[in-house]
Formats: C-alpha cells, sequence, structure tokens
C-alpha cells in the first residue's frame, strides 16, 4: 500500500495524475510538465512536498553534533537560518543531501530525503548513542506535511496566505522579510506553520512545513490568491526538470553511497577545516589527491533526442562517463543534465557525445546552472 | 474521454491502423497521447526497412520518457512523416490527422484481423 499525503485527495480533484514515487503516491503532473514547468518560470507553481523527512535535534550540545555528522559549518547558522549540507559516511560517501535550519538557540531542523528517511534516521541514531553530549534526537516525518511555492510572482501573494509577523525563528514582519535561507514561525489560523525562503527550482519562492490540516488550508489559500497571478499546482515531473535546468542534484540520481561531495562539485557544502566530522578524512583527501570522476552540466549541440539517465557519454570513441539525470528542457527547447565524467573532460564548451538508441550524438559540456533567469 | 474513430483498428500498445489498398498507416491513439503528455521528439524507421509485427520502429519521447512504438503489422516503411519530426506536439493536437507516423506496405494482409476493433480497444482503455 503506498503513503498519501495530507494532501491526496486535493491532487484527486485537481485531476493530479498520480505515481508511484519511492513508496508515496504522489502527482507527477496535472495539466502537463511543460506548462507547470513555465508557469514557475514566470508566474507560480505550488508543489505538495509532505513526503520529505523532518528531524529535529536539540540539546547543548545538539549544534557539536551534528558538526560531527554533517559536511558543511553548522557555527555558520544563527537562529532563524538553515543551510544546505550533506550527511557522508567514512568513505565521504553521501548518506544524504539536506537542509539545516537552527530555529533557536540548541534547536535544529534538518529536511531530508524522502526516500532516504529510514537509512538517514537510523545513521543519525546510531552516532548519537555513541555521543556523549546533551542531545535529543526525534523523527517527526509523521507530524509534518509541507508545500513549496515557488516563482517570480510568489512574493506578491505569500503575505496574504500568511498574515502578520514570525513569531519564532528569524523575526520578521511579514513572510516577504524573510531572506534567502532564512526561516521563521508564523501563527496560522489555529496552529502554527515554519516558512523558509528555500526551494528547489532556481525560483524566488518559500518551502512551508506544517501539520496535516495547517498545510491543506495552505494549500488551498495558496492556489486561490496566487490565481489572479497565474498559479498552477505542480507535480513531481516539474520539479524535476526545473531542478535539473539548476543543476540542483537529487539523491539516487547525482548522489549516494558511493560517491563524495566533492565529485558531486558540491565542495562549497564541505568545510574540510571545521574540525572533526565523519567523511571528513576521506573527503580531505580526495581534494588533494583529486577525484576519479566529476559532475558536469550537459547540453545537447542541435535538435536531438534528449538524454536520459544511464546513457554513455563519450569524447572520440572512448566512454568516459554517464548521465545521472537528463530531460528536455522546457525553458531552453533542448535536451540538457548532468553525469559523471572523468575528469579531464570537465570543461565548459567541450564537445561530447551521448549514446542515444547506439547512436553518439553531439552535445557539449555546459557553464552550471544549465538555465539562467535572465 | 478519448477520442476512438470507428473507421480505425488498434493494437493493444496503442498504435492506430487505417487501411488504404495495400498500405496502412500508424499513428498512436488519442489515449496514449494523452497518458504520454507533452512530446517533444519522434523518430521514425527509415523508408525501405522491414519490419515484423510487434516490432520496435520508432520512438516517442515525452518530457518524462522515452516509448517505443511497435509496428502493428508485417511490411515494408514506404513513407514517413516528415513533419511531426520537425513538430513533435502534431501527436498531440492531431493524433490521427497530421500525428501520424509512417506508412508500411503489407506483405501479409491477413494479420489485419488480429487487431482490434474499435470497441475492444475502447474496452481495453477503460473507456
Amino acid at each position: 500500500m503506498l503513503k498519501r499525503t495530507a494532501l491526496f485527495a486535493a491532487h484527486q480533484n485537481l485531476g493530479g495524475k498520480l505515481i508511484d514515487f519511492g513508496g508515496w503516491e504522489m502527482p507527477v503532473q496535472y495539466t502537463g510538465i511543460v506548462e507547470e514547468h513555465l508557469a514557475v518560470r514566470k508566474a507560480a507553481g505550488v508543489f505538495d512536498i509532505s513526503h520529505m523527512g523532518e528531524v529535529t535535534v536539540s540539546g547543548a550540545d545538539a549544534a557539536g553534533f551534528l558538526n560531527r555528522i554533517l559536511t558543511n559549518d553548522i557555527r555558520k547558522l544563527s537562529p532563524g537560518l538553515g543551510q544546505y549540507t550533506l550527511m557522508c559516511n567514512e568513505r565521504g560517501g553521501a548518506i544524504d543531501d539536506l537542509y539545516a535550519y537552527q530555529l533557536s538557540e540548541g534547536v535544529y531542523l534538518l529536511i531530508i530525503n524522502a526516500s532516504r528517511i529510514g537509512p538517514d534516521v537510523a545513521w543519525l541514531q546510531a552516532r548519537a548513542a555513541e555521543f556523549t553530549g546533551e542531545l535529543r534526537l526525534t523523527d517527526a516525518s509523521h507530524n509534518y506535511s509541507a508545500v513549496a511555492v515557488q516563482g517570480p510572482r510568489v512574493k506578491d501573494f505569500i503575505n496574504a496566505v500568511v498574515p502578520g509577523a514570525s513569531v519564532s525563528a528569524r523575526r520578521v514582519n511579514a513572510v516577504t522579510d524573510l531572506k534567502k535561507n532564512e526561516i521563521g514561525g508564523f501563527h496560522f489560523e489555529h496552529g502554527s506553520l515554519l516558512v523558509s525562503r528555500t526551494g528547489y527550482t532556481g525560483e524566488d519562492g518559500f518551502e512551508i512545513v506544517g501539520g496535516d490540516e495547517a498545510i491543506l488550508r495552505v494549500w488551498n489559500k495558496i492556489l486561490e490568491a496566487g490565481a489572479p497571478f497565474g498559479i498552477k499546482p505542480c507535480g513531481l515531473g516539474a520539479r524535476d526538470t526545473l531542478r535539473t535546468e539548476v543543476c540542483f542534484p537529487l539523491y539516487g540520481h547525482e548522489l549516494d553511497e558511493e560517491t563524495t561531495p566533492i565529485e558531486a562539485a558540491l565542495g562549497r557544502f564541505v568545510s574540510l577545516d571545521k574540525g572533526d566530522f565523519t567523511g571528513g578524512p576521506a573527503l580531505a583527501a580526495q581534494n588533494a589527491a583529486g577525484v576519479r570522476k566529476k559532475l558536469i552540466a550537459l547540453k545537447m549541440t542541435g535538435a536531438s533526442a534528449p538524454p536520459r539517465p544511464g546513457y554513455a557519454i563519450y569524447c572520440g570513441n572512448i566512454k568516459i562517463g554517464v548521465v545521472t539525470s537528463g530531460t528536455p528542457s522546457p525553458s531552453l527547447g533542448v535536451g540538457v543534465g548532468m553525469g559523471y565524467v572523468q575528469p579531464e573532460f570537465t570543461m565548459p564548451g567541450r564537445n561530447i557525445e551521448i549514446e542515444i538508441r547506439g547512436r553518439l550524438t553531439l552535445a557539449a559540456v555546459t557553464p552550471k546552472p544549465i538555465y539562467k533567469k535572465t | 474521454m478519448s477520442n476512438i474513430p470507428t473507421d480505425l483498428k488498434y493494437t493493444k500498445s496503442h498504435e492506430w491502423v487505417r487501411l488504404d489498398g495495400d498500405t496502412v498507416t500508424v499513428g498512436i491513439t488519442d489515449h496514449a497521447q494523452a497518458e504520454l503528455t507533452d512530446i517533444v521528439f519522434v523518430e521514425l524507421p527509415a523508408i525501405g526497412r522491414a519490419v515484423k509485427a510487434g516490432e520496435a520502429c520508432a520512438v516517442v519521447e515525452s518530457v518524462k520518457t522515452a516509448s517505443d512504438i511497435y509496428s502493428p503489422v508485417s511490411g515494408e516503411i514506404v513513407e514517413q512523416n516528415k513533419p511531426v519530426t520537425d513538430k513533435p506536439d502534431l501527436v498531440n493536437t492531431e493524433p490521427y490527422a497530421g500525428g501520424w507516423f509512417f506508412k508500411i506496405k503489407l506483405s501479409n494482409p491477413a494479420e489485419l484481423n488480429a487487431l482490434l476493433a474499435p470497441n475492444d480497444y475502447e474496452k481495453q482503455i477503460g473507456g
């Protein structure tokens, strides 16, 4: 039996096409991936992200614990601020990529991938068991639903959806006063919400976490308040094409336990000089010695079939790597993707070929992000 | 509710077949295009290629995936619909007209009897 989010009936009513996504019955699209994608780039779109996991870590030594487990430096955070970070094994392989927010002194919220809730929580609990400091660790995934509302027009209606000043984390007079990566707690009807200025699309927008009933109300209010601005409900299909265009990694594609953040070109989220952390020595060694594969962005050179995950990447007649994400780009009208290649082939502009149904098809290594706002 | 013209024959894999003398025109059904959604790329078999009934011989790509198109009958490819490769969304907008894929000269006309009648296809897709 697939798991359903609190918004399941809403997806059905909106005509969402539902698929199995890592054990969750989620909408892949409502009216069409291209239409939804372009709505987010030009106006606004709202996504159900309730399947994602939430873990709270609190206590006097919570920061010290997290700094030994996560790659980014948690000391860069202050109450109301979040950061992208990774959790690695001893080999430096990524257990997950996640967002860590500091809600208040000694209180942290981790937002983790739906498909990784099991492995992440098991890993965190095992590390916590070895840890001697004061710490409380809770998998709160079942208690929360969440939506992401993304696009250049969101700032024009989000204050009508979640009105008023924040009451916890970053103190602001209105949701739109939050800056990128900031998070605030807001009263909402009879409950409360956490709202952060973050997302997975490359557009301005917010992610909103709360209880099931509050999030259902938020979802409906977003669709109402966003209607004059052209908002569309968006499925996982558009979420994938949007994140691919801006080169955000997706766990299971660009990241896995055998792939390091250095290889994934996420070195700026690895603080090698912050002190001991799991995977740190392996990552430092790799950083010094060089990698055997590196993530590139790629773009097909002409009108061709799009690249797809698993397709081989060639240079000349030599196989140099493999595509990890690939799709037609609704914004650019050409096939785009990401993939791992041998490190000597990563220079933007280099011509490469993608093997598509037995034919080598011309592409080029392209600068990240593939799509840039003009 | 998808459109299933009554003058065509169908396959379980959602191709339609229009018979004209000893040649058939092949495309994919309205139901198939609606399921695939935004079609962005079409790859057609070369003229002169011999195909067998049930053989994968063309590809349509939507945003999400690449899907094979199967030849409903055996024969030789005698014509391909060039415009649909330049404008793949014809498959979405007019699946039974401008969105056709290729024409096959039949080598075994008896195979036509194995194709689905419109009402059988309708039952299959739960229409």
